[in-house]
């Protein structure tokens, strides 16, 4: 109760962000409930139909609701975007926190291969991949989330190696306690900042990851309306016909994006005490 | 006499140097501390003094084993500790616990000060139950003069000297028998730092604990200390008495760095003997032949600059070699030991 207080005294932007994002994940969650027709009902007599009151976001090229779409795009671009940027961030803790702290050999070896790993180009990586698993969304999540984990594993090393070297952590080591309860007590609480913001930035870029991907005709397999190919598919094709059809998409994904960045931001600065108080 | 609690001898820490990046390949070392020998004697305040470099610190980190000590021995009340492992070493923490320079860095900021105080309990004591846990920090805190209300708060709410009580208070949550304090008051105020050094010595006598003190302000290690040792580029070059020390230095590294220190009469200041040491310290990755300290020496003898010393009553110095130096003032030394 004292957080969501001190939430909205404290950061009114966040809060408002926050309160975006649940918006948008209640909508996701009862889509099936809210949505109007069914996301593939098609109906050729209402073509390119622009916003209106029977249809509130107009229709698309095959006469399919844009709204009813959009509401159910958001279920699965919200499942992709969460658990891919969840993933990326569980693989980047684990790398750089045993990379970072171990350090020495261990630290070498990992660097070499995360090295390796980002020379790769991701859109080659994931073509690869995909051609040979097949599309769908589980393949997309772990690909996505294994390209983030790995690439932000460094940032959090980089913290890592910052915390470990601090007093705390030497006493902690020198009063003999053991390595789990160092990594959980000290280690990651301290590179929590770092990783919070990591995450933010993750959900936005795995969902316009996918849209890319989809847009390749590599992502969610359609007719499956993400809003990444919502955006790229029917959106670009009848841009000049129907400029609704790419706009709805377009500013869900922006609103979504921003309104989690903003709220991460102030997650951070309250999850850390010595922020309390401070505006 | 009592038995020493902690036994040094012939320590040496050498950090190796390495080039390459895939076939490394060792260049040389840095000779951090380079044959060392003391002990510390029960209930004893022994001081480490020396400039920045000197060793002092790494000597302190051997002895709690946070470095591994390339050669020498370290004797924990009578048991050989130089190379047991983790889980060995496990009791030996329990009895040697660490105050640490800066009291900003030395909490985690994320932890309450129960956490941080009770820490040493967890990880020594899993067992016992949470209630006796909060009632042995606020006890904690009692000791160390601060509130036991304060408990629930974060590092960040209390000042630079409250921080340093509370690194105290960890300090003794386990009741250890050797507390080593490095550099324990240097980052305070100096009202600030009577007001520690006092509660330092209190307790010293409250709970019978041994210091090994580490500082470069030699006001602070006058103060504190029962006997002291003068450190420079990783050797021990003089230990004794501190009274005796500070009205009979005899090293000449000794003599140089007391006279280094200011006086605040400004006559007095403007007629003292000025300080005689010349040049920068040497690199610890190249030292100097023979005496280290022979390039800066104001007294510097021939045989200095090949042959290292030896240990004559508490002072490493070829001027008090039996043979010669009986020319030289203030050698009438009766020792410390």
């Amino acid at each position: 109760m004292s957080f969501l207080k001190r939430l909205w005294r404290d950061k009114k932007l966040g809060a408002i962000g926050g309160l975006i994002f649940l918006l948008f994940l209640f909508c996701g969650v009862f889509a099936d409930f809210l949505a109007p027709f069914g996301e593939n009902e098609t109906d050729l007599s209402v073509r390119l139909l622009a916003p209106g009151w029977d249809y509130l976001l107009g229709t698309d090229h095959l006469g399919r609701d844009v709204l009813s779409r959009v509401l159910i795009g958001a279920q699965l671009s919200m499942v992709v975007g969460f658990l891919a940027a969840g993933l990326a961030t569980v693989i980047s803790i684990i790398i750089g926190v045993v990379s970072g702290y171990f350090g020495g050999r261990i630290d070498m070896l990992i660097q070499r291969f995360v090295d390796a790993w980002m020379t790769f180009p991701d859109l080659v990586l994931l073509i690869v991949v995909v051609s040979i698993v097949g599309p769908g969304m589980p393949q997309i999540i772990i690909i996505l989330g294994c390209l983030y984990g790995i690439a932000g594993s460094r940032i959090v090393r980089g913290s890592v190696i910052t915390v470990k070297e601090s007093m705390y952590t030497h006493a902690a080591q020198s009063m003999g306690a053991s390595t789990m309860r160092i990594l959980v007590r000290h280690i990651v609480p301290n590179v929590m900042p770092v990783v919070i913001v990591l995450f933010t930035t993750r959900v936005g870029a795995t969902i316009l990851a996918e849209a890319g991907l989809s847009f390749l005709g590599l992502g969610v397999p359609p007719p499956a309306p993400t809003w990444g190919s919502m955006l790229s598919g029917t959106g670009r094709t009848y841009m000049y016909m129907g400029p609704w059809l790419a706009l709805a998409p377009g500013l869900c994904l922006t609103i979504v994006v921003y309104a989690i960045n903003v709220y991460g931001d102030a997650l951070r600065d309250l999850l850390d005490p010595r922020m309390r108080g401070v505006r | 006499m009592t038995d020493p609690l902690i036994s040094v001898s012939d320590l040496k820490v050498h950090f190796p140097v390495t080039e390459g990046v895939l076939i490394t390949r060792q260049t040389g070392s840095v000779k951090a501390v380079d044959g060392v020998s003391f002990d510390v004697r029960k209930g004893e305040t022994l001081s480490l003094v020396g400039e920045s470099g000197c060793g002092k610190s790494t000597t302190a980190l051997a002895v709690l084993r946070m470095v591994e000590p390339t050669a020498g021995s370290i004797h924990f009340d009578g048991e050989n500790i130089t190379t047991l492992d983790r889980n060995a070493m496990r009791p030996y923490r329990q009895r040697m616990q660490m105050v640490y320079q800066d009291p900003f860095s030395s909490l985690n900021p994320r932890m309450k000060v129960a956490d941080i105080v009770g820490e040493p309990l967890r990880v020594h004591r899993p067992d016992q139950p949470r209630s006796d846990y909060r009632k042995r920090v606020r006890e904690l805190l009692d000791v160390v003069g601060l509130l036991p209300d304060m408990a629930d708060r974060y590092p960040h709410e209390f000042s630079g000297g409250q921080r340093q009580r509370i690194g105290i208070a960890r300090a003794l949550a386990l009741q250890p028998d050797l507390l080593i304090c490095d550099e324990a008051v240097s980052a305070l105020d100096v009202s600030i730092q009577a007001q520690v050094i006092n509660l330092l010595m209190t307790l010293q006598k409250e709970f019978n604990l041994t210091y090994l003190f580490i500082s470069h302000d030699l006001s602070v290690v006058r103060h504190v200390s029962d006997r002291i040792a003068v450190m420079y580029l990783g050797q021990i070059v003089e230990l004794k008495k501190r009274d005796d020390l500070f009205a009979n230095p005899e090293h000449p590294y000794t003599r140089t760095l007391l006279n280094a220190v200011p006086v605040a009469n400004p006559d007095l200041e403007a007629r003292r003997e000025q300080p005689l040491i010349i040049g920068e310290v040497p690199s610890v990755r190249n030292p100097p032949s023979g005496c280290r300290f022979h390039p800066r020496c104001p007294d510097v003898l021939p045989e200095c600059r090949t042959t290292a010393p030896g240990v004559h009553g508490n002072v490493a110095c070829h001027l008090y070699a039996p043979n010669d130096g009986a020319t030289l003032p203030g050698r009438t030394s009766e020792g410390g030991s």
